[in-house]
């Protein structure tokens, strides 16, 4: 999505009171940082095994962030690392102007987490989740009683305020766990996999959640492996494969750049005799399984070469993003 | 290295409070069967061994056995009501519940939680101590007021062996571990600390080793004060419990945040 100039939320006067004695990169006193990530040049290994390896990118504040890849590609690391809970072999990392993980608790004041796994206390109701946490920030519980309203409305939870949590779906934890990481007014959002085991409904409640979070002007990180999620939330993304970048970009520029044609799916015979019957009218063919992927130079030629041929079946559409990894990896992005 | 080791250190006086209310929070919902649990085992062994044993020993040390083995019952449940928060509780907290993980995403420190954590478990050792106090002082075998005094050092054993339990809870892979601290370490140390008889029962070369244990330490300054005689070597006591209160807290810092972040 498209993003204008962030707009700033007013920082609280709990969100900047840690800040005195702090080496801020601006020089305008109060301004914001307008970069809100900077990992430069990490590598880090696990004994022999490298799984960050030579890692850059930039996070502008404002903007939704995606770091995309399959499961051991190294997003969480990375995620882990810019919040100082894992320590870089080389390289630096930058998190709203505070250098990581060295000062990582003062960027951890203005930063909420939605964690890969639930981790809310179960025995607790809605409404003590929040309380608890928000007293590790220092609020105080009149402080956290006038927030809680605004992020239970947030969450869609008014009416489960005195629930359990262990009696909440799993769609209705994801939504607390993202008000809890609300509870600090936090200027940057870390979303490690925010919808992965999500029903589809409950899916779209919580890209819509944070769309409304972007539109005021918060940044997110975003780690998932789920191609719609980033299609329609990030404004810029980032591929890993093995702990390497190896695509970076605006999704739709990805797309275009990578792809750039219609993709015609292909299944119901022999993939390698489909893929000879159509690489005359293809840029590139891919095939994974059973299916042939055909980047269709001219769709009109490939659908007449197929059409009548007993038991095989076709798809045209345009390129996603799914294509795209598997252009650049010769793998789909599945875990 | 160092660098990272004191930003893991508690961040400041304060942090550690907030992570002892989440655990008080928690405690109160399960108060009463938590109380009781506490207290039936060292009421078993006060009861059983006090009546059972009682008879046939007769008075130990001036006072009745069911009196001198009192004393020694209040430091031992908060001795174990301490280790045991620290080794399955805590360790659930950190591993399975995830509730370390949600923590450690705020301005909270790994030192703050460890804190946190000893403080709440030497809450729950104050209150078994007490509770077992309670009892003796209602059959008369000690004071009301000299509970009171020995409050603090219920407290302080309490903070003790949560300090020293951190140490096996940052280290332990899984629960199995647990089981060879408990009859390794927590068991023989009922026996050789003069909890339920006097030290000087023990050969020589044990009596050595009692010097140096924790619970030892304990049970020379609370049973004094239980039973109303004079209290010698205060200081050194006192002293060495705070040493095993400190020293394993930073040896434990320092395990937990190699180990949670690598």
């Amino acid at each position: 999505m498209a993003q204008e100039a962030p707009r700033w939320l007013e920082p609280s006067p709990f969100e900047w009171k840690d800040q005195t004695g702090l080496a801020v990169k601006t020089a305008i006193p109060g301004a914001k940082p307008t970069v809100a990530i900077d990992v430069a040049s990490v590598t880090k290994s696990y004994g022999d095994k490298p799984v960050i390896n030579g890692l850059s990118f930039t996070v502008a504040a404002g903007e939704c962030f995606g770091l995309l890849g399959p499961n051991g590609a190294g997003k969480s690391t990375i995620t882990r690392m810019i919040l100082g809970m894992t320590t870089p072999g080389t390289g630096e990392i930058t998190v709203l102007g505070v250098p990581v993980p060295s000062r990582a608790r003062l960027a951890r004041m203005r930063i909420g987490v939605v964690p890969q796994f639930d981790n809310l206390d179960l025995e607790f109701t809605v409404r003590e989740n929040l309380l608890v946490f928000g007293r590790y920030f220092r609020m105080s519980t009149r402080e956290i009683e006038a927030v809680i309203p605004s992020l239970l409305e947030f969450a869609r939870l008014e009416n489960k305020a005195d629930a359990r949590v262990s009696d909440l779906s799993g769609g209705m934890k994801r939504r607390l766990t993202l008000a809890r990481a609300l509870i600090n007014d936090p200027q940057l959002l870390i979303l490690d996999e925010p919808t992965t085991g999500l029903d589809p409904h409950a899916r779209h409640l919580i890209w819509e959640r944070l769309r409304s979070l972007l539109a005021r002007g918060k940044t997110i990180l975003l780690t998932t492996h789920i191609m719609e999620e980033a299609e329609r939330l990030c404004d810029r993304l980032c591929v890993l494969e093995a702990g390497h970048k190896i695509a970076e970009g605006r999704p739709h520029m990805l797309i275009d750049e990578k792809i750039g044609c219609q993709v015609i799916e292909i299944y119901g015979g022999d993939p390698h005799e489909l893929s000879a019957l159509v690489s005359p009218h293809a840029r590139h063919i891919e095939v994974s399984g059973e299916t042939v992927f055909c980047y269709a130079s001219d769709p009109e030629q490939v659908r007449v070469q197929l059409d009548g041929r007993a038991g095989v079946r076709f798809l045209q559409r345009p390129p996603n993003l799914e294509d795209v990894f598997l252009r650049l990896t010769g793998r789909e992005l599945k875990d | 290295m160092w660098k990272l080791y004191v930003a893991a250190l508690p961040a400041n006086g304060w942090n550690w409070i907030a992570v002892w209310r989440r655990n008080y929070l928690a405690w109160k919902k399960v108060a009463l069967a938590s109380i009781l649990g506490n207290l039936a085992d060292p009421l078993i062994y006060l009861f059983g061994l006090g009546a059972g044993l009682g008879m046939m020993v007769g008075r130990v040390d001036g006072v009745s056995y069911i009196a001198f083995l009192s004393a020694g019952m209040v430091a031992t449940s908060a001795m174990t009501a301490s280790t045991f928060e620290t080794i399955y509780a805590t360790f659930a907290r950190m591993r399975a519940q995830r509730t370390w993980e949600a923590i450690l995403h705020t301005q909270v420190t790994i030192g703050d939680i460890v804190l946190g954590e000893l403080a709440w478990a030497a809450t729950k050792a104050s209150l078994a101590g007490t509770g077992i106090g309670v009892v003796a002082a209602t059959l008369g075998y000690t004071e009301w007021v000299s509970l009171l005094y020995a409050l603090p050092v219920i407290a302080l054993t309490g903070l003790a062996f949560a300090s020293l339990a951190m140490i096996v809870t940052a280290l332990a892979p899984s629960y199995e571990y647990f089981i060879f601290y408990q009859t390794l370490v927590i068991t023989p140390m009922l026996f050789l600390s003069g909890a339920v008889f006097p030290v000087n029962q023990l050969p020589g070369a044990f009596q050595h080793v009692t010097r140096i244990l924790p619970l030892a330490h304990s049970i020379d300054v609370i049973r004094p004060i239980m039973l109303g005689s004079p209290l010698v070597h205060v200081g050194l006591h006192i002293g060495a419990l705070c040493c095993y209160a400190v020293v394993p807290f930073f040896l434990s810092t320092a395990l937990l945040r190699r180990r949670l972040m690598p």
